[in-house]
């Protein structure tokens, strides 16, 4: 296989995978919740749907609005091409590293936030503001999270802290590892949307973050939305599984290594998924100014986790 | 090389007196406009050819003031990066003005406007060339005198001359500071750049921390570093919105200018604590700066604190630059400093954009306050698209310019978690905290400002009627837009010359650390790469490729345009969109802290019942912190020593002569005394 | 782990679709394959009270729960019009709420389908007359069917919905 098909190969893995994934969680949930629940194939058959749906835009809005989804969905696409899903290292590698990562879903997030503007409804500007606050909060958990891996590995490059820690494997329970995936855990949690800092299944307006931002949408833009999110969902998951566990991860490149990366990347992201359906089984939705002080948690853990790697080097 | 600097003197020159001499109608608006374009050529060529060729450019006039010591020009790397960022500002904001000046043809500021613009951008591209105190002085004073002339252009706005006088103040202020800090390593008087490098060699250590400390507060000052950015948020709205866009495109950055100049030329660095103390102001200028922007309701106010923010993310790569050569890590200090000069040319052309971009709304609505405006995108497509690019690449989103030295700089500052002292450690940590912290803010900071601005629907008649700006400041917008992007393409061919100016700066020799393979752009150890045309590439292919896609196999059914929808309400008026205020509401109550929020609601309730009301005002004001505890006791203590002196001034002929006397024998005196002749 | 071990004695209450010969077997079934054909087996919901004395809403409320449990169908009620497939409207409705339900009707994308609950919703009920009342539902938007009660069982809403589906006007 030429090695420059591992883009694309790992951004279709990604795109198949990240609805199931969406629907697995909330399967689960359904399950905890002593519910039949709809099968975890569910997202599948929404976008199908929403695909094929009339769109509706509002008279207020401007080319930004259509635009919006396009560059929305595109930036967390050109994110799998960087993010070692399958393998290591990977042929675009030396194109981006996890800061790119990071700045490439906060220019979806722009561009959502601007868009809930653009049609002048005041659910779209109070999830705009919402939406912005959350992730400049995140942010620096974030960064130093980031450096404390980076720190380990010498470098911020995704492939290798991966091929650190797989060639030192009891790198993956030092403290600063463990602290720095706790503080990555915590803003997964609030930047792809979920409990306890929004709740991805609310219909209430005034408590929405993530969805207040997209109540305009209909149809493909909603869908190629909708597919983003769980695409956002799915790279923080394999972040978490694939920087912090990178077992599995195909370091030659072929079918057969391919097919069990897939397969073990499938099974972190359901287990990751299994901690969030408990997670939001258990705990309720923080009000929105009480989200900070779990994001100052999470950024405490992320300096504690920088300290750590290099007190303890 | 010669024939460019006097290409680019007498550009600015005959501009100037242009507008002198023909008068105030279009032909000297555009006689002027003309001759400061082939100036600013002349500035970038003979900027591009000293960083190219790597050759020092000198030219020296003892003739000029002859008396004391003559005038004397050198542009080495250093300057050449300063010269380069404010020529490619130079040339846009003179064409945006040649639009913006009209609404003034037929009235004296026009040919004041005309005059001072000119003087302005040929005295601040002498500076980075200045070789010795006294060119340097000059021009300095120069610089800060017409732009003062240019910020009081429409000076019958009351708020103007506020703003003037503490440009002024600050503006002096900080001279006098620089007087301090040249007189301390020379006494002697004027000297040449190479004079004081071999004088400062001499001095004890504590005058040489005397000297940084004062070219911190008098560069840092011109540079906006909080606490002593009172005069940008007054000077910078007040000004013409090109004049705006050149002073805090290049002029503040001249302030950085000065400190490395100073600091790491004529000094050659000192202590860690330096260091420690430039990324201190600098973090602390970074986040109070993007968060006063993200409360700010005036467009350009919200600029201008946002200049406070980006130099404060210049000062922490030029601080940590500082730290690791105190520190002995040469090469990251030379990787810092690039990283440093790579963002100032950056925030360069995009904040120059931006404030051209709010110069158009304001000429467009009349009104700066985006609670006043929104919707503009329909009116205004042209400069809404060129608001957004500048936006999202001083947000520092990939892949753009601003995401290119913010990753620099993040990349900069990774090595100090390593540095033998854990204190160094946990003050890069935290500086690394507040750089990602101020990323995101910044974020936020410009979805409110072009969110509110240019999207939804608008908030005034004015903004409704908004109209496109003149084809000359589009060009004006298109050219830094241009800027913008080939910053960020051709990061990977700019980022060795700039770690070649940087390298003898820190003490290492040319070309210093390498800084590209390829394409792409990496640090100094090889171990993190990033390139930014790759990424940008991959985004468009991503992009075309999903809009095929949805275009080819998504419903054929036509887009229907509806209402927006509200929960079925009756009528949409902009009153019910989020506004300025509202957006940076949640931010302000996470950080009341700092902000420590007023708020006063009065309600007019109807006579009859309590149950109707007339009205319902709100008010709600920030506590200006620096204002109020650094600034207005100096300032009450100033009135009052002034007011004391003033009893002096009786009015009396016999008292002032007794005064004359009084000064004449105590001179005579001192001379006697010092036994001189 | 309080609550762990209650839902694990708990276990799994949606009733199941027992093998029997019952009208509401069959019901679902159909349910199922028409909601599979008609809008891909994904059916965004959006509830509008147009003036209801919230019996049916109560009733509509049991749809998701757990006993019910509408969701293992693909139905989910969505919070704005522009992401649902199907409306269901409750109550006569009210002068006040004549132009929001119509508004609501205009910002669903199509293909829609519109299913009025309760007898209310049909006939306005004890309210008509009303001043307040401007008539049934299908005074203000096309309704493709109605489910009589007051107020109707949740299988009764099921089943509405099921012929509105089989009646593919979407």
């Amino acid at each position: 296989m030429r090695p420059w098909l591992l883009g694309p190969v790992q951004a279709a893995v990604a795109l198949l995978l990240a609805p199931g994934l969406v629907g697995a969680i909330r399967w689960m949930k359904a399950r905890l919740q002593s519910r039949a629940g709809s099968p975890p194939w569910q997202p599948y058959l929404e976008l199908r749907k929403l695909f094929a749906k009339e769109v509706v835009v509002s008279s207020n809005a401007s080319w930004l609005f259509r635009a919006a989804p396009f560059i929305v969905f595109g930036s967390t696409v050109t994110v799998t091409l960087l993010v070692p899903l399958l393998a290591v290292p990977l042929p675009f590698g030396g194109a981006g590293d996890l800061l790119v990562v990071v700045y490439l879903l906060l220019l979806g997030t722009f561009f959502l936030a601007l868009a809930g503007l653009d049609p002048g409804s005041p659910f779209g500007g109070m999830g705009a503001s919402r939406e912005m606050t959350v992730a400049a909060l995140a942010e620096p958990t974030m960064a130093l999270a980031i450096f404390a891996l980076a720190w380990g590995a010498g470098s911020t490059n995704l492939g290798q802290i991966a091929l650190r820690t797989l060639s030192m494997p009891s790198e993956a329970l030092a403290p600063g590892h463990v602290l720095a995936f706790a503080a990555i855990f915590l803003v997964t949690l609030a930047e792809t949307g979920r409990l306890p800092v929004d709740n991805p299944s609310t219909h209430l307006e005034l408590t929405m973050i993530h969805e207040a931002m997209i109540l305009e949408y209909s149809g493909r833009y909603l869908a190629l939305i909708e597919w983003a999110a769980a695409l956002k969902l799915l790279v923080f998951f394999s972040l978490l599984g694939n920087l912090f566990a990178p077992w599995g991860v195909a370091s030659v490149i072929t079918p057969g290594a391919l097919l069990w990366a897939a397969g073990t990347l499938a099974l972190k992201l359901l287990a990751l998924g299994g901690v969030i359906a408990l997670v939001e089984t258990h705990i309720a939705k923080l009000r929105l100014f009480r989200v900070p002080e779990l994001l100052s948690a999470s950024f405490i853990l992320a300096l504690l986790a920088v300290t750590a790697s290099f007190l303890l080097r | 090389m010669r024939a460019l600097f006097f290409l680019m003197v007498t550009g600015y020159a005959t501009g100037a007196a242009a507008s002198l001499v023909l008068g105030t109608g279009p032909l000297a608006r555009w006689a002027s406009t003309l001759a400061a374009v082939v100036g600013a050529a002349g500035g970038l060529g003979l900027a591009a050819g000293v960083c190219m060729g790597g050759a020092v450019f000198s030219l020296a006039a003892p003739d000029l003031l002859a008396s004391a010591g003559g005038l004397a020009f050198s542009l080495d790397g250093l300057g050449a990066v300063f010269l380069a960022l404010t020529s490619l500002v130079a040339a846009p904001s003179a064409l945006y003005g040649a639009g913006y000046a009209r609404a003034w043809d037929g009235r004296p500021m026009q040919r004041q406007a005309g005059f001072m613009l000119n003087m302005f951008l040929l005295s601040m591209s002498l500076v980075p060339l200045a070789d010795g105190t006294l060119t340097f002085l000059l021009c300095w004073e120069g610089m800060s005198l017409s732009s003062y002339f240019l910020v009081m252009t429409e000076a019958d706005h009351p708020e103007v001359a506020g703003a003037g006088q503490w440009y002024l103040g600050m503006t002096q202020m900080g001279l006098a500071c620089l007087l301090g800090a040249f007189l301390l390593i020379a006494a002697g008087g004027p000297a040449t750049f190479a004079q004081l490098r071999a004088a400062a060699a001499l001095l004890p250590a504590g005058t040489r921390d005397l000297v940084f400390v004062l070219a911190v507060v008098g560069f840092g000052g011109k540079a906006g570093l909080i606490p002593l950015h009172v005069w940008l948020p007054r000077a910078h709205p007040a000004a013409p919105s090109h004049v705006s866009a050149l002073m805090s495109g290049s002029m503040i950055k001249m302030g950085v200018y000065g400190l490395l100049r100073i600091g790491l030329d004529v000094l050659g660095g000192g202590p860690a604590w330096w260091g420690a103390l430039v990324i201190g102001l600098g973090a602390l200028s970074a986040v109070l700066g993007v968060l006063y922007a993200l409360t700010e309701d005036d467009l350009k106010r919200l600029l201008a604190y946002s200049s406070v923010e980006n130099v404060g993310v210049i000062a922490l790569g030029v601080g940590a630059a500082y730290l690791f050569q105190s520190l002995q890590m040469l090469p990251a200090a030379a990787f810092a400093l690039a990283a440093a000069l790579f963002h100032a040319v950056n925030h360069a052309a995009f904040k120059g954009l931006l404030f051209m971009g709010a110069g158009a709304v304001l000429h467009a609505t009349g009104t700066r306050n985006m609670n006043r405006l929104g919707g503009l995108i329909r009116g205004m497509p042209w400069t809404a698209a060129l608001f957004l690019l500048g936006s999202v690449a001083i947000a520092g989103l990939p892949p753009l310019n601003g995401f290119v030295s913010e990753w620099l700089l993040f990349q900069a500052l990774l090595p100090g978690i390593g540095a033998p002292s854990p204190l160094v450690a946990v003050l890069m940590v935290l500086a690394l905290g507040m750089l990602a912290l101020t990323a995101g803010l910044a974020a936020a900071c410009f979805v409110k400002a072009f969110g509110i601005t240019f999207l939804a629907i608008p908030r005034s008649p004015e903004a409704a009627a908004a109209h496109e700006t003149a084809w000359s400041m589009r060009a004006g917008m298109i050219v830094l837009a241009a800027a913008c992007l080939v910053l960020s393409a051709g990061s990977f061919a700019i980022l060795p010359r700039l770690s070649a100016v940087a390298a003898p700066l820190v003490g290492l020799p040319a070309p210093g650390p390498v800084l590209r393979a390829g394409l792409t752009i990496q640090t100094p150890d090889g171990l993190a790469q990033m390139s930014p045309v790759i990424v940008g590439a991959g985004l468009g292919v991503v992009v075309l490729v999903a809009w095929l896609a949805v275009k080819g196999f998504a419903s054929r059914r036509p887009l229907r345009v509806g209402e927006t929808w509200g929960c079925g309400r009756v009528v949409q008026t902009p009153r019910m969109e989020y506004t300025s205020t509202a957006f940076a509401e949640p931010l302000r109550r996470i950080f009341a802290e700092f902000y420590r929020p007023t708020e006063d609601v009065s309600i007019d309730f109807h006579p009859d019942s309590r149950y109707f009301v007339h009205s319902i005002s709100y008010r709600s004001a920030i506590l200006p912190w620096f204002e109020r505890y650094l600034y207005a006791p100096v300032i009450a203590r100033t009135r009052l020593w002034s007011e004391r002196v003033l009893a002096l001034q009786s009015g009396s002929v016999h008292a002032y002569l007794a005064y004359l006397v009084a000064a004449l024998v105590l001179l005579l005196g001192w001379l006697v005394a010092t036994g001189r002749r | 782990m309080g609550l762990l071990s209650k839902i694990l004695r708990t276990g799994i209450v949606t009733e199941p679709l027992p093998a029997g010969n019952s009208e509401v077997v069959h019901l679902i079934r159909d349910i199922d394959e028409e909601s599979r054909r008609l809008f891909g087996r994904a059916l965004g919901i959006r509830e509008v009270d147009a003036g209801s004395c919230n019996g049916c809403e109560v009733e509509i409320t049991g749809l998701m729960s757990p006993v019910y449990d509408s969701e293992r169908f693909g139905f989910h009620f969505v919070a704005t019009p522009r992401h649902a497939d199907l409306l269901l409207v409750t109550g006569p409705v009210t002068r006040n709420m004549e132009v929001p339900l119509r508004k609501t009707y205009d910002a669903t994308p199509a293909p829609k389908l519109v299913v009025a609950v309760g007898d209310c919703a049909r006939s306005c009920g004890v309210f008509a007359g009303s001043y307040a009342v401007v008539g049934s539902v299908d005074r203000v938007i096309p309704v493709d069917v109605f489910v009589d009660g007051c107020p109707p069982e949740p299988e009764h809403i099921l089943q509405g919905i099921l012929t509105a589906l089989r009646s593919g006007r979407a």
